[in-house]
């Protein structure tokens, strides 16, 4: 029985209800398209796109690193924090006095460095939760709980005012109307996508998400694909943190990622890419990052509070993953 | 045995699973006071009839009458609180709670509306006393040994009043002098009145205890006997089906081997791995299809896996393709050239969301990549030549694998191995569980395999698939080697025979001390 | 035969060295307590001592709720949220009374809780999932209710006194507080419901075999974690005067940590109440006695190396309690 062969279904011609359910989320994300074309004032102009796309790209650039750890079966409490530390260290970078005497090299490591020593402490992630077999949610917990801190002590709690239009580019340049942040987060949506479709890594994580000791038994390198993973999310949410301070013109260690943990997960989940891992859908989390901020605009813009938008996103978190699990199951 | 009226009286059952028949015609009849032994080889339908019996399955067709009255249980919990209590192998109790808690969970006493602990208490070490067992009853369970902990669980079943106690296996992870206690145990059982029926894999163990033994196979009961009736070696060839005379002509898909052995690929010495094995040997040539045989627990799969660096061997030594290289993770024995497919498939082998191409290709995709981009030009091109040769049914590279019945998931996790054009290919049950078409494709393409220069390692419960197929038989028994045969000397009979070798080896294990 | 001789007396005994764990806990609040009165001078004085416990009287009550959930292997995202939103709403009936207050703020947990329990056990939605929404949804109504503003608390009615008044000498949220882990201890050693809450989370299967009430026991822990989340709430408001639909925000990972530092397993199973109490307490006391060790003036840390200590902390405590986890589960 447990071997039941139930070829008909992989063969059955489309499943409507199967189709639907796989492709929910973007179905959501079109009707609510197609409302606020119909109702929304303004809303078909470059101006309402391009401050939807600004306002998500932080949380795509994260959620993509986060697709890639959930696939493998973890999850990434500290992505918040560590976008605090990048936020605190590249203004501290480019405000130094070697910074302000080299601005071209100061620039250039303002970018460079604070990405990748917060891409360092999401490989430690990886090394805490292997090495010592933690459960990912503790092993990231305590980077949650320290990133912060370091980032507040690195600025001693004080609010970085800056302006910096080299640096600032990532954050408020445009390319050809087109705002810089709104590329890095094409490019990564694409590359991720690619990267997991496409390259031995891709395989691997998704084959260590579906079943480790198989993967294992497979020649597949268990520990080497996590740390791997838990690199990239802190890379990914190094890169959100410097288009955060950037966008801002000041950096407040307290107050950067806050709560980015969660919606990162929040994309994720309503994406479709199941918790239990061995699947990952880069474009889902891009979709689904874009309905819940959509959602938020349109109500917004239709004049319901922002309170009320929680508890509306809050429903259709729910709302998504139970559809999806029936999905899976049924 | 008595001519009272039997506590329990199972005629005539079945039980079909979409449409399949698991049992057929199946009956079970045990006395009050009885141990009641009941054997029979993997898918022969034992487990299906004690979930039949505990309400855990309901069945299709015949009757069970208990202490005189036709009963129909709904669950396992109803047929607990009837008065038959189940022992499952892995023992279901919660590990990290104390003994006294195992014991009465879910019917706590109480003092003034809160638990009373002293009464339970004492109440549990009570009952852990009729079994001579005195232990601190408040420390967790898991402080305690898989006996003593398999005890516990007895003690849970009998406290509910049980009439009829079944053990599904309960010595396959316990050593000699803790099954020992475990016997002891049953025996006091059986002195209070109460009866047992017991399943096991180790033959020795029922002339030990058992009144009575029933076998079963394919899903009927074949026979009934007094224990003292039967030696091992026809209860052996009870189970599979053999006569222990006769020899039945050609059942498998394989054939003769083509030519001579080659070079060694593999050879292993000295083997211990943890308590299973104490000693295995064995080695295999290229062009060689080399059987590993021995019943459920003595030690094939462990001494599989240690070979492929699943589980390194405590002790002992390993040389592959000529060097001795004992490899410590399964990478390191597939950069040498090794397969294996594993006897459990869904855990150890698919991945069950991806398609039949990456399941394919999981283990060969390092070399099929450029600048780490996976070149799918090349793994299309794989796929469908190992479909096509494999004759895989599948809706295409791209369906799940989960989706595919049994015997094409395991061509796939096959191919996976084929693709990589390893040198030795260690294969554990690569037949279990699938339909007897594909049975005889798989077992024609092995040999077919062999004849083209790879060595196989085919653990296989199945005798005719290690009597015919194999051009070398090795016997394990209790974690040993006990037999080294050649094709021409393997016949069913001496492969039973050394099967049944057990108490030889047990004496050796006393005189080495 | 005696069983006796079956038995492996001697040093492997995994449980023991779980229960190991949760002393150790204790043994590092009484050493830092210790350390903490011998090297400075007020520490054990009373302003101190009341402060604390005042400051982390609500802590303790999301994270006792957080250590039930916790036991099942589940987990409850939504209390920092859910005491956020009680406190709104405790603010608002606060001039009808100290107990409408009360009972507001701890209805707004007991329906999160419902909410979350049914979206775990009906809808079989992942815990952390089906929380994190709950989560959202009591911050929203929160805000809601209070309009994105924090709402001040009536002083005209004894409501206050929920969280600045005194008895015997003692703040009352430290009263409460002691009170709810009272209650805790008692439930989880002494009654059914207890003993339930450990044997799902150590083997949801062998207590579905054993008949045990699975989903109503998980049901009611996310209840109980949202009582105990309105509860704070309720503290919240009272003690500083107002109801803050934005607090709250990382209580809810603060009080995980606050748990598995106690020795309670996040696979479920195995957790106690006294030592939940002494993880909170642990936890908070760090940040004390960074500033009395910066009031000494030998050093001059800021208050942010708090979060870093204890993240190094907490990650100590996982390091250490891995391998007993590791070699219990291994026996198991």
């Amino acid at each position: 029985m447990a071997d039941a062969p139930s070829l008909t279904r992989g063969r059955a011609g489309p499943d409507v209800a199967a189709f639907f359910r796989r492709y929910a989320a973007l179905a959501a994300l079109i009707v609510l398209l197609a409302f606020n074309f119909a109702v929304t004032p303004h809303f078909v102009s470059l101006q309402t796109l391009n401050v939807n796309l600004t306002q998500v790209a932080t949380i795509v650039i994260v959620s993509v690193g986060m697709t890639l750890v959930i696939a493998t079966g973890g999850i990434d409490l500290s992505v918040g924090s560590l976008m605090a530390i990048a936020g605190a260290l590249a203004p501290l970078i480019f405000l130094s006095p070697f910074g302000v005497a080299h601005p071209a090299l100061g620039d250039l490591l303002a970018f460079v460095l604070p990405v990748a020593v917060v891409g360092l402490l999401g490989a430690f992630n990886g090394w805490f939760i292997t090495r010592f077999q933690v459960q990912p949610i503790v092993g990231t917990l305590v980077m949650f709980i320290a990133g912060r801190g370091i980032g507040q002590v690195l600025t001693n709690g004080n609010l970085q005012v800056f302006h910096n239009p080299t640096f600032q580019f990532i954050g408020l340049g445009r390319v050809l109307g087109v705002p810089f942040q709104v590329i890095v987060m094409l490019v990564i949506v694409g590359l991720a996508a690619w990267t997991v479709r496409r390259t031995l890594f891709g395989r691997h994580i998704l084959a260590v998400g579906g079943n480790e000791r198989a993967a294992r038994l497979a020649g597949v390198p268990v520990a080497r694909v996590k740390r791997w993973v838990y690199a990239i999310s802190g890379l990914c949410a190094g890169l959100a943190g410097l288009v955060v301070v950037s966008i801002n013109s000041s950096s407040d260690a307290n107050l950067v990622g806050l709560g980015m943990e969660l919606d990162a997960i929040a994309a994720v989940a309503v994406g479709g890419t199941p918790f239990t891992g061995g699947q990952a859908s880069v474009i889902g989390t891009l979709i689904g990052a874009l309905l819940i901020q959509l959602l938020r605009y349109t109500l917004l813009a239709n004049g319901v509070p922002d309170a009320a938008a929680l508890v509306v996103k809050g429903v259709i978190i729910a709302g998504a993953v139970w559809s999806q699990q029936r999905g899976r199951t049924a | 045995m008595p001519t009272s009226a039997p506590l329990l009286v199972m005629r005539d059952i079945e039980k079909r699973f979409q449409g399949v028949h698991a049992l057929a015609k199946a009956s079970l009849e045990v006395q009050p006071a009885e141990i009641m032994a009941l054997v029979g080889q993997n898918g022969a339908g034992k487990s299906t009839l004690i979930k039949v019996l505990t309400g855990a399955y309901g069945r299709d067709a015949g009757s069970i009458d208990f202490s005189g009255r036709p009963i129909a249980f709904a669950s396992p919990q109803e047929a607990q609180r009837g008065g038959i209590s189940t022992i499952y192998q892995e023992i279901n109790l919660v590990p990290f709670r104390s003994v006294t808690e195992n014991i009465f969970l879910g019917r706590e006493r109480r003092r003034f509306g809160l638990l009373d602990w002293s009464r339970m208490n004492a109440e549990a070490a009570d009952l852990l006393r009729r079994f001579d067992i005195a232990i601190d009853v408040r420390r967790p369970l898991m402080d305690y040994s898989t006996a003593i902990q398999q005890m516990v669980a007895i003690a849970r079943a009998v406290s509910f009043k049980a009439q009829l106690v079944i053990m599904d296996e309960p010595t396959s992870s316990l050593d000699e002098r803790e099954v020992e206690v475990l016997f002891d145990v049953m025996r006091r059982l059986r002195a209070e009145g109460v009866a047992v029926v017991f399943i096991t894999h180790r033959l020795d163990e029922l002339y030990q205890v058992c009144d009575r033994v029933t076998v079963m196979r394919d899903g009927r009961t074949i026979a009934t006997r007094p224990m003292a009736e039967v030696d091992k070696l026809h209860l052996i060839a009870a189970m599979l089906g053999r006569d222990v005379e006769a020899v039945r002509g050609h059942a498998t898909g394989f054939t003769a081997a083509a030519g001579p052995a080659g070079d060694e690929v593999l050879s292993a010495e000295g083997l211990r791995i943890g308590r299973r094995v104490r000693d295995s040997r064995l080695d295999v040539r290229a062009g060689q299809i080399v059987g590993l045989a021995g019943l459920l627990g003595s030690g094939r799969t462990e001494t599989a896996r240690a070979i492929f660096g699943a589980d390194p061997p405590d002790a002992g030594s390993i040389r592959l393709m000529g060097k001795a290289i004992t490899p410590r993770e399964p990478a390191d024995a597939i950069a040498m050239g090794v397969g294996y497919c594993s006897e459990d498939r869904k855990a150890d082998g698919i991945v069950p969301d991806m398609s039949v191409r990456e399941n394919l290709t999981l283990a060969i995709l390092p070399r099929l990549v450029a600048m780490g981009v996976v070149d799918e030009g090349r793994q299309r091109a794989i796929v469908e030549k190992f479909m096509k040769r494999l004759a895989i049914k599948a809706s295409g590279p791209e369906q799940k694998i989960r989706e595919l019945s049994g015997g094409n998931q395991q061509k796939v996790l096959l191919a996976r191995w084929l693709c990589a054009d390893p040198k030795l290919l260690i294969l554990d049950e690569p037949t279990r569980g699938i339909d007897v078409g594909a049975k005889a494709e798989i077992q024609s393409l092995i040999r077919e395999l062999a004849d083209q220069g790879l060595g196989v390692l085919m653990i296989s419960s199945e005798l005719e698939e290690i009597v015919e197929g194999a051009d070398r038989v090795f016997v394990l028994s209790d974690g040993r080697t006990v037999a080294d045969l050649p094709h021409a000397q393997a016949s069913a009979r001496a492969i039973m025979a050394a099967m049944a070798h057990e108490d030889a080896a047990a004496t050796g294990e006393v005189a080495r001390g | 035969m005696s069983l006796e001789s079956a038995v492996p007396a001697g040093p492997a005994r995994p449980g023991a060295i779980a229960w190991a764990a949760q002393q150790r806990v204790l043994i590092a609040l009484a050493a830092l307590i210790a350390f903490g009165a011998l090297r400075y001078d007020h520490f054990l004085g009373a302003y101190n001592v009341l402060s604390v416990l005042r400051y982390n009287s609500m802590f303790a009550l999301t994270s006792l709720g957080m250590a039930f959930v916790i036991m099942t292997a589940g987990i409850d995202l939504s209390v920092g949220t859910t005491a956020a939103c009680a406190s709104v709403v405790s603010a608002l009936l606060s001039s009808y009374g100290l107990v409408p207050g009360l009972l507001g703020g701890l209805g707004v947990g007991v329906a999160v809780g419902a909410i979350n329990g049914f979206m775990v056990t009906r809808m079989r939605i992942l815990p952390f999932i089906a929380t994190l929404a709950g989560m959202l949804m009591a911050s929203g109504t929160g805000l809601l209710l209070a309009h994105n503003q924090s709402v001040s608390v009536s002083y005209d009615t004894a409501f206050i006194w929920l969280g600045q008044g005194d008895v015997l000498g003692f703040p009352v949220p430290a009263w409460i507080a002691l009170a709810a882990y009272v209650y805790g201890s008692v439930v989880l050693n002494f009654t059914s419901f207890g003993r339930y809450v450990l044997a799902v989370g150590g083997g949801e299967d062998a207590s579905r075999l054993m008949g045990l009430p699975v989903d109503r026991v998980v049901f009611w822990t996310y209840v109980q974690s949202g009582v105990f989340a309105g509860l704070a709430g309720v503290i919240l408001a009272a003690q500083f005067g107002a109801g803050q639909p934005a607090e709250g925000v990382g209580w809810e990972l603060f009080s995980i940590a606050a748990v598995v530092v106690g020795g309670t397993l996040l696979t479920g199973g195995v957790g106690s109440v006294a030592t939940t109490l002494a993880g909170v307490l642990l936890l908070g006391l760090i940040f004390n006695v960074l500033n009395f060790e910066n009031g000494l003036g030998w050093i001059s840390l800021s208050a942010y190396w708090q979060s870093v200590v204890r993240g190094v902390f907490l990650m100590a405590v996982v390091m250490a309690g891995s391998g007993a986890a590791r070699r219990a589960l291994r026996t198991a």
